[in-house]
């Protein structure tokens, strides 16, 4: 029989459906591989096998009745720790919300079981999805099941969604839910040799989501393929009144409608993302996907991004900013941690919990959106930024006034090691390079992995496309993987 | 611009974030790299730029004005508001003697 953890969504929902198998042997054969690899991985930070045989025993008996079955229906997935989720404790990966019990499910969440899916756990992620390596987590780094050859120094899984690419990658989900507000899906979808999409900013809900900086969050898919990643948005995606940025727009059946025959359409190559000293693995799979784009059909075509150099000092004023004033809500009174110190009072009491939840990180992009949203300094800082952001979201405007969608790199570079660049945030920082300009834009951006470096380890490409053409990046992204044929996976270690 | 430690001082207190004198002084330089870097912003021209307000163009909506509009935001569960709460009392949040 067929090693079910090998399937993807599309397999496991089509084979539950013809009954190949059933949604809770699916069920059973992750829970084992997440209980045999967690100790190595570390990409939960709790496990639910219950909850995944609980929604997989509902879609079996579904299918026993003739009911029809929803689109993710007999999948098992995990659950980025960043959604509230009724009932399982729900953390951002920060101290400061251990124990946190929601007493609501997030609209995303809920959307996905209301679909057919079940929940393996809540995968670990980087504090209050801050970092570009899963290793700002009060709950321990993530280990990338990639290894260089030859050596066992663990290696990043990408951030912040470092769980949910080390579990897809590790096959020990078929896919997980991510959420991205500078690169959080698309870098590790890269660094890990899976396929990831962010759609337009307002497509997924934010309600229920841990807010990190609200004009950024968006929820995505990571999954092992184009198409799986295209099923599983549009049980994501929809508009929902309770987010105020919803948009109120039907949801299109991206997945039925793929398709990577691209003549007549134009793909943009922006000079300004080719950086002098660029990684020659980098440059090359570049290359290689622009070959691929032409044979699928696509004329390319040479674009400009002229404030792109400014994308990365843009967003690290307004994510901070909005992170100050989101984090202002964890003050030890209504939920998560209290730390009273003997006789303090009130102040104290908030100055004290949130010294002792926060980590590192989180205290460091608190302090800067403090500064720059301070008086006297704000329009310096804040009001130039969104001025520049403005004029970044303009560049691809015009842009798109030429071309269909955009082709570049996903990120700097293959995976680094754990710790390599752990003691120089701004260092940390120029990981999302390439990923930033399309979340300041709002645009629908993906990864898909291209190929695989000296070291053996994967590279991602990223196709950006115009505002709600969802189906544009993922057909894009279909041809490159078509012709990528990326078939390498990480040897078994754990 | 950059900080010293009395500006990092007084962030902190604004943020509600208790840091020592040493995590200060750490924090002083890194905080001065990062905004040294941000700086560079200052050199684009954005004469008549507007800044962006909303990236994707929407209207805010007004739901509608009745009680429990929707159950899960609405109201009748105080219990539930306060099932995480760290101190609950009485049916309220609890929190220290803020009246002399």
């Amino acid at each position: 029989m067929t090693d079910l953890t090998d399937l993807g969504v599309a397999a496991i929902r089509d084979g539950v459906a013809t009954g190949a198998f059933t949604a809770t042997e699916v069920a059973t054969a992750f829970n084992t591989a997440v209980a045999e690899a967690n100790d190595a991985l570390n990409a939960f930070i709790v496990t639910t096998p219950d909850a995944a045989l609980a929604a997989a025993a509902r879609v079996d008996a579904m299918r026993a009745a003739g009911e029809p079955l929803g689109k993710m229906a007999g999948v098992p997935i995990g659950m980025k720790d960043l959604f509230a989720t009724q009932g399982v404790q729900t953390t951002a990966a920060s101290k400061i919300l251990e124990g946190f019990t929601p007493e609501y499910e997030s609209t995303v969440s809920a959307k996905l079981w209301d679909a057919g899916a079940g929940m393996l756990g809540k995968l670990n992620l980087d504090q209050f999805a801050m970092g570009s390596s899963n290793e700002t987590s009060a709950f321990g780094n993530v280990i990338s099941p990639w290894r260089r050859p030859g050596d066992t120094a663990p290696l990043a899984p990408g951030g912040s969604s470092g769980g949910s690419s080390a579990a897809v990658a590790a096959r020990i989900a078929p896919a997980a839910t991510g959420t991205d507000t500078g690169g959080s899906i698309r870098q590790p979808a890269a660094f890990t040799g899976i396929s990831g999409i962010k759609p337009t900013y307002g497509r997924c809900s934010r309600w229920g989501v841990v807010a990190f900086a609200s004009s950024l969050d968006q929820a995505g898919p990571m999954a092992r393929d184009v198409t799986d990643c295209a099923i599983m948005l549009e049980a994501m995606a929809g508009f929902d009144p309770k987010d105020s940025t919803s948009l109120d727009l039907p949801v299109p059946e991206w997945s039925a409608a793929l398709s990577s025959d691209l003549r007549g359409k134009k793909v943009g190559i922006p000079r300004e993302y080719r950086l002098d000293g660029m990684d020659a693995d980098v440059a090359r799979v570049w290359d290689e996907g622009i070959a691929w784009l032409k044979d699928a059909g696509a004329e390319v075509i040479d674009i400009s991004l002229p404030h792109t150099k400014y994308a990365l000092p843009t967003y690290y004023i307004i994510a901070p900013a909005e992170a100050s004033s989101n984090l202002a809500r964890y003050d030890g009174v209504r939920y998560g941690l209290r730390d009273l110190p003997q006789g303090a009072g009130l102040q104290d009491m908030y100055a004290a919990t949130r010294a002792a939840g926060f980590g590192d990180e989180v205290k460091r992009r608190i302090l800067i959106g403090t500064y720059v949203l301070s008086a006297g300094f704000y329009d310096a800082y804040y009001t130039q930024a969104q001025k520049v952001r403005t004029l970044i979201a303009r560049d691809f405007s015009q842009a798109f006034e030429q071309v269909d969608v955009i082709l570049a790199p996903t990120a700097p570079t293959a995976a680094f090691a754990l710790g390599e660049n752990s003691d120089d945030p701004l260092a940390m920082y120029l990981n999302d390079v390439f990923s930033v300009p399309a979340s300041l834009a709002g645009l629908p951006a993906m990864s898909v992995p291209a190929g695989l470096d000296r070291n053996g380890l994967p590279l991602g490409l990223q196709v950006i496309g115009r505002a709600f053409d969802e189906q544009g990046v993922l057909d894009a992204g279909l041809a490159l993987e078509q012709r990528a044929a990326f078939s390498a996976r990480p040897a078994k270690w754990w | 611009m950059s900080v010293d430690t009395a500006t990092v001082a007084k962030i902190a207190s604004l943020a509600r974030i208790r840091v020592s004198d040493a995590e200060i002084e750490a924090m002083v330089p890194e905080l001065n790299g990062i905004l040294a870097w941000v700086e560079q912003l200052g050199e684009v021209d954005v004469t008549g730029v507007e800044p962006m307000t909303a990236v994707i163009p929407n209207t805010l909506r007004l739901r509608d004005d009745v009680v429990n509009a929707d159950p899960l935001t609405g109201g009748d569960i105080r219990d539930k508001v306060l099932a995480n709460a760290p101190a609950a009392e009485h049916g309220f949040f609890g929190v220290p003697k803020v009246i002399e």
